[in-house]
């Protein structure tokens, strides 16, 4: 049986080790071991601090926060705001360091999407989503145990 | 975080307390861009007490890193954990950066 919270917080930069605590505490829930958690939290912060300096762009605003646990079986976090909507495909791709990778010329845009999309099994953006307190952006990610 | 930067032999340790995330990544580039910025371009991040590090510490370290190497030096680290160890390897900056368990390993490297 899934439980659901839902958790609310200023979109600031401030906020991000409370909400990031947030996720660890839900990924524990579930069963995940320490390198999982810590791949979860990463997720969670490199998603919301990207709202705040991209979606939100340092105006106020907010965060609105579910988090569904499964014990033994998945997480599911979804993050919805209502700042300004982007395109996922127009962000960079980052690819992974390798030992021929010249320093002077390695570009580092797309980290934050790269690493939520390595820890998390499911990375899904939508945009404008009608919801009944106005038009959101919505950002769903899974991770299963 | 907090920070210390330490003169050693020919390098300078950069000791990280704590957490860089996008809430504080700012000051630890301020702080690695000043040492480059006098000429100080042999440079060990202690990460011994580094809980936790996300992309914008990461773009960082490789701004850093670049500009070391670009004035003949570089940027190695010393004792991260297993945690930031598994961070670094998501993005492959186990490539990019030496890492050190023993301080005066990584001094020494220079």
């Amino acid at each position: 049986m899934s439980k659901i919270q839902r958790f609310t917080a200023p979109a600031r930069f401030d906020q991000l080790q409370h909400i990031a605590a947030l996720a660890v505490e839900a990924a524990k829930q579930v069963g995940f071991d320490a390198t999982q958690q810590s791949r979860i939290e990463l997720a969670i912060d490199e998603a919301c601090s990207n709202i705040i300096e991209h979606a939100y762009a340092g105006e106020a605003g907010q965060i609105y926060i579910e988090v569904e646990t499964e014990p033994n079986h998945y997480l599911r976090i979804v993050l919805s705001d209502t700042g300004r909507i982007f395109a996922p495909d127009q962000i960079p791709i980052y690819v992974p360091c390798t030992p021929a990778t010249d320093v002077a010329s390695l570009k580092v845009g797309g980290l934050g999407l790269h690493l939520m999309r390595q820890t998390m099994d499911d990375v899904c953006f939508e945009f404008n989503v009608p919801g009944h307190r106005g038009v959101f952006n919505r950002l769903t990610m899974i991770k299963r145990l | 975080m907090e920070l210390s930067v330490k003169p050693l032999k020919q390098v300078d340790v950069v000791s990280v307390t704590g957490r860089v995330d996008s809430s504080n990544s700012g000051e630890f580039e301020t702080a690695l861009k000043g040492l480059l910025a006098r000429g100080r371009h042999k440079l060990v991040l202690d990460f011994e007490q580094l809980d936790y590090i996300s992309s914008s510490g990461l773009r960082t370290m490789v701004t850093a890193l670049k500009g070391a190497r670009n004035s003949g030096g570089d940027v190695v680290i010393v004792k991260a954990n297993d945690k930031i160890r598994d961070t670094l390897s998501l993005v492959g900056f186990q490539s990019l950066f030496v890492q050190y368990d023993n301080l005066l390993d990584a001094v020494d490297a220079f």
